[in-house]
Formats: C-alpha cells, structure tokens, sequence
C-alpha cells in the first residue's frame, strides 16, 4: 500500500463513519466481555436494526473504555453509561440524541475521565480492534510510511530520541539510546525486534488493554522501530494468559500482511519486515529480556548474565531491540506529530503519559492514562475516586520489583526519578491500593510467596533464599517470630538482592519505604 | 543433522496428531518449535504425557531431557489430565486483596482438593493464575474459560455445587 492508497483509505472510510447520525460503542476487552458485553452489544444491534435505524446508528464493539469495576461500559455519541444490561437497549436507543437514564450515565466531566490525557490508548474505546480500516481512519500507519518515504532511518532515530521517551516496562531507559545502539551493531545483516508483552506483575493489566483494544499501533511501532534499527524481523512475546490479545493480534498481523504494511517491500520500499506472535507459558522470569530470548528460542526461561546485552547480542546471538507494549505504543504518535508535540508532555525527565492500571481498595478501578509528574494523591484520591471502605494505607507500584508507598508520600509526583528515590519504581504500571486493613506483613509475605515460586532456580542465593525469607515471614503472622528473625530476614533479603542475577523479582521487599510499613506492623505482631 | 534421521511416527493414529505436525511444519520443525509445539499439543489433548514428549522431542530433534524440562518449567504445560471442569482461581495481588486465597481455602475445605489437583470422581479441577490481568473485577475466577468477576466464596461453591452434582 503506497502512501496515496492510505491516505485514500482513510479518507473513504472518515466519510463513511461520517455518515453516522450517532455512534454507539460498546467495550469488548476481556473485562467488559467477562461481565456480559457481548450481549450487550448483540441486544444493541438487534434493536436498531428493528427500528430500522442501520443507517444512522452504528454500534460497534471496541477496546477498553477504561472504568472497568462498572462493566460492561458503553458511550452513546459522547455519553458513557455503566453496568448496562441488554435489556436497556431499547432505552438507550429510545433517548438517542439526548442524555442517557441517570441510572446508567456516567457524565464525561467526571475526574476519572476529564483528568486523563491519552497518547497510548487515544484510540481504545474508539475504534474496533479487528478492523483495519478503523485504524487507518485515525490516522494508523501514516507513521510508518512518513517513516518510510521521508526519513532516514537516522532520522528516525534522532526525533525517537530528541522526544525523550523512555522505556515503559518498569526501568525507565531511554528509547532513543537503546534502539541508536542496536543500530550501530554489526548483527552479519540479521538483527531482530522484540515487543515484550509477557505482563507478569500481578495487578497489572495495561499491556494486555493495549493490545486488545488497538493492536495495529504495537505492531505499527515495531515496524518503525525496525526500519531504524535495520531488523527485518520482528516477534511478539504475549502470555498465555492473554487469549483474547492473542487473538487480536493474530488478525491484526494478518491484515497488516494483506494491505501490504506488514511484510516485504512495504510501501513500494525496500524495507521488509515481518512479526511472529511467540507464547509464554506462564513464568513471571520470562518478562526478563534474557529469560525472554530463551524462551522464544524454545528453551527454559533462564536468565543470562549481560553484558553482553541484548542489542550486540540477544536473539539467536544476533543484535536485538527488546521494548515494552507501551514503549511501541508511543512511536507511531512521534513520528507522526513530531518529537516536540511529544517532550511538551510530562516532566523534565519523564515525557510524555503513562498507563496505570488501578485495582484493589479503590472506588474506581480500571485503566488510566495521564501526564507524568501528576501526583500520587491526584492519580489515587481523585481520578481512582479513593477507598472505598476505610482509609488509605498504601499503594503498591511495580510490581514484586516494586514497593508500596505509605500515605506520608501522596504527593510525590509521578514520574521515574520521584518513585525511585522512594525506593519504589515506576514499573509496567500496575498500582495496587490498599486499606488500612491491609497487613503489610501479610502483603509481603505474598510477594515473597511470589517470588519463591516463580524463581527460576538458577541462582542459589534466590531459590533457597526466598524460601528461607518465607518460612521467616509465615512465623511473623502466626506471632512465633523473634526479634532475632527481624534481623535475619534483613540479612537474608540484602544477600539474595546482591547476589541473584537478574533484577527482576527479587527485591520488594528490600525497598525503604515498603519495608518502614513494615517494620511498624512487624512489631505489632511480634509484640 | 544426522543422515539417519527418520521422522518419528506419531504415538496413535489420533487426528488430532496432524494439528501438532502442522504447527511444527509451520515452524520449521526447528528446535525453537518446542514451546509453540507443546502448546499445540494441550490445546489439542488438554495434557502432556510421556508419550507426547517423547514423539515432539524426537520429531524435533531435541533431547528429551530439554523437552521435560521445558514442560515441566513452566506453569502453563500440564502434565496430568485436567477434570470434567475447571476452576482458575487468579492470585494476582489485586485478586489477593480481595479474597481470592480465602475462595482458594474455602474450596480446600469442601472439596479436598488443593491448587493443581482434580476431584477423586475427575470432576473438578483446582487451578491457579499468576494474573488474568482481569484486575479491575477482581477477584477474578475462570469456571471452564469463562472468566467471572468480583467472586467471592459463597458464590464459587455454588458454582462448583452445580458442577460437581452433575
């Protein structure tokens, strides 16, 4: 497909959405479906089409709408509505044009949706995840072929890094730094490109929403990250887990093939570039990119020691540009509006958005997107809408890598270098509330739990060590602890984090901040 | 390769054979094949079995050491046959908050079984999952891939009531 045949497609396809009187879309991700929304949608186009309104209202199923505790969600036009059941079609149908029931109406002004800002998911809940031409309509794969027939891969380069967009998988490195890296390389004319979408933290969910909701911009990303890095082949690593992403992606490969902007001499270039959709199987290890690379290389997800590092030699010993789902997200915007629209959002350090997934003790739970450097107190108390039961006692962010951040820290702000110096970090972006009936010890008796199962056993000091830590906090809950044990739990948790091969996993409990809670709930138990 | 490679046949006659072949000829019959290929297989037979292994390892050239280690490494690869039904419980941290070890303790109580272990009539078998990424309805539940959200105890015993008096 030239760049002509794009911007034809897109320009018949806006006009024929624009023949729509209203547009009504109902949330098919995997949570909205797991309360019923497929039938919301089938009761949906069932009504109109006995009203005979086929040609002025469409219904279509699309991604993530983001409040996920009130599902199935749905907009009317510019409405959102909760919890609708297939019985309110006709009711909904019948007030087209005007505000839904107030049983069902969530108002746009609302903080949870007025306060984000969406880069990575402008497109979920808007357009169907399994059409191409919807996501050609919002402008889908014009990076790319801008990419392709107008810049260097050089250039390329330059803007990813003048945009200071960092990894969004948990450590924060600089885009444009890794994928200049692997550029230089000298891979014998092979070199690869890997989207990490193993999302193994427990209480994250962004990856897999981005996927489901609006797979082609992932798949957009890799291939502009592959034309600037000089890959020709790309792969997908998705959890099992992920069905439904699976699914989604899988379509959305096949007709990325089809029109031509997958595949060889894309756009009528001499660029190529392919992508395969690899399986986990459901270790947490395999989120580390050593582990990762083992693991699509049909081996057991076993960490390396780097260097060397993936971009001289990673897949197949070959040099490998290894991102998160929601790096890749980003790159396609760049391109397409510039690397200045994109470092005019965020903080100095940390540009642009970030996805969170808030889930646990708060009101709103679901996904949202907003600038860096908003505060904890506004992410939590006024988008999440705060605890629902209780008060505050902690948010837990990045997983078992990560920490949880007790209340005297709410208004840090968010961003990369604030959470690491609260001995946090920003991690994929799962953020887990907690009440103050939450026992800390409990909670890092489960992390530990976590970890201990998921080690890959490689390292000593981790298989043995995590168990050890376990056995020592299972005595803290049951009281039988010393204060002898305090100290051995400390020593245990400074060795297995100085001596384990790979970061990931390993260290919750070593954190400041998480182990200060700790410590207070310790003492109260063992006293 | 070795000149005196001969393709393996497979263990039965099954059909449901040619769908394995057909992902490894789809991959090459390469070494790297193994997980997609294992994969194939659960989907198709719902287990893995010494049988299963030993035909993939040999069809694709690797030592069976490295295909049981594989198979048994990750948590995904089952290696005896699931129930009639099966219940996935999530203890994801945010299911965790929310109750899903007392659902997990609740059906240990009334069905003896334990995460990984099936029903002595071969009803009902107990899973776990790291994280369904279901997070917003947690705590989340999968009663034969349906995934259910905000489950509680009352609420999954009664589910596998009907399951198990069928």
């Amino acid at each position: 497909m030239t760049p002509e045949e794009l911007l034809q497609l897109a320009t018949e396809e806006r006009e024929k959405q624009a023949a729509f009187k209203h547009n009504i879309r109902v949330c098919v991700a995997a949570g909205c479906l797991s309360t019923g929304s497929d039938k919301v949608k089938i009761a949906l186009q069932k009504e109109v089409e006995a009203r005979g309104m086929k040609g002025v209202c469409q219904v279509k199923g699309v991604g993530c709408l983001g409040l996920c505790s009130v599902g199935p969600l749905i907009t009317v036009d510019d409405n959102y509505c909760r919890n609708v059941a297939p019985e309110d079609a006709a009711d909904i149908l019948d007030r087209l044009g005007d505000a839904p029931a107030d049983r069902l109406h969530i108002p746009s002004s609302t903080p949870f949706f007025a306060r984000q800002q969406k880069i990575v998911l402008e497109n979920s809940g808007v357009i169907d995840p399994e059409k191409l031409e919807d996501y050609v309509a919002v402008d889908g794969y014009q990076g790319l072929l801008n990419a392709l027939t107008e810049m260097t891969p050089n250039e390329v380069l330059t803007e990813v890094t003048k945009s200071g967009l960092r990894g969004r998988g948990g450590g924060g490195y600089p885009t444009g730094l890794k994928w200049s890296t692997v550029a230089k390389a000298d891979g014998g004319g092979q070199k690869y490109v890997i989207c990490n979408a193993d999302e193994g933290d427990p209480g994250a969910f962004m990856d897999r929403s981005v996927l489901e909701s609006d797979p082609h911009r992932v798949l957009e990303g890799m291939a502009i990250a592959g034309y600037a890095v000089g890959a020709d082949r790309g792969f997908i690593y998705v959890r099992a887990e992920y069905p439904l992403a699976i699914q989604r992606l899988r379509v959305a490969i096949r007709q990325a093939e089809r029109a031509g902007l997958l595949g060889n001499e894309i756009a009528g270039t001499t660029f190529n570039f392919s992508v395969a959709v690899r399986l986990g199987a459901g270790a947490f290890v395999c989120g580390e990119e050593t582990a990762l690379m083992a693991s699509i290389e049909g081996k057991r997800g076993q960490p390396r020691p780097r260097p060397p590092y993936p971009a001289e030699s990673g897949l197949y010993g070959k040099p490998t540009l290894i991102n998160n789902v929601e790096t890749f997200a980003n790159v396609a915007p760049i391109i397409r509006k510039g690397s200045t629209w994109f470092s005019a959002i965020g903080t100095e350090k940390s540009k642009g958005t970030k996805v969170f997934a808030l889930a646990g003790d708060i009101q709103n739970t679901g996904l949202v997107e907003v600038p860096m450097g908003l505060t904890l107190r506004d992410v939590v108390f006024d988008i999440g809408g705060g605890v629902p039961n209780g008060s505050f006692k902690a948010v837990q962010t990045g997983g078992p890598s990560g920490g949880c951040i007790p209340a005297a820290h709410l208004d840090m702000p968010v961003d990369y270098e604030s959470l690491g110096k609260l001995g946090s970090i920003m991690g994929s972006g799962g953020m887990i509330v907690m009440a103050d009936t939450a026992c800390m010890v409990d909670v890092a008796k489960y992390f530990m739990e976590f970890c201990m199962t998921e080690s890959c056993g490689k390292c000593i000091p981790c298989r043995v060590g995590t168990a050890q830590m376990y056995g020592l906090l299972t005595r803290i809950t049951q009281g039988l602890a010393t204060p002898s044990d305090l100290q051995l739990l400390e020593e245990l948790s400074d060795m297995v984090r100085n001596t384990s091969l790979c970061g990931l996993g390993l260290e919750g409990h070593t954190c400041p901040a998480h182990k200060c809670e700790m410590v207070v709930d310790t003492e109260k138990e063992v006293a | 390769m070795p000149l005196d490679f001969v393709k393996p046949t497979p263990p039965t006659d099954d059909k449901r054979w040619k769908v394995v072949q057909a992902t490894m000829r789809r991959n090459g019959n390469r070494h790297d094949a193994l997980i997609e290929t294992l994969h194939t297989v659960q989907e198709s037979f719902g287990f893995l079995d010494d049988d299963s292994l030993r035909y993939v390892a040999a069809a694709l050239r690797v030592p069976l050491s490295r295909a049981y280690g594989v198979a048994t490494f990750y948590h995904f690869f089952r290696m005896k046959p699931a129930g009639k039904h099966t219940c996935v419980v999530c203890t994801g941290t945010a299911c965790y908050i929310k109750g899903a070890n007392q659902i997990l303790d609740s059906i240990k109580q009334a069905y003896g079984v334990k995460p990984g272990e099936t029903t002595p009539d071969g009803q009902i078998s107990v899973l776990t999952a790291r994280c369904l990424g279901a997070c917003g309805l947690a705590a989340a539940v999968v009663y034969d891939g349906d995934v259910a959200g905000k489950q509680d105890t009352g609420g999954t015993l009664e589910r596998l009531q009907k399951w198990a008096e069928q």
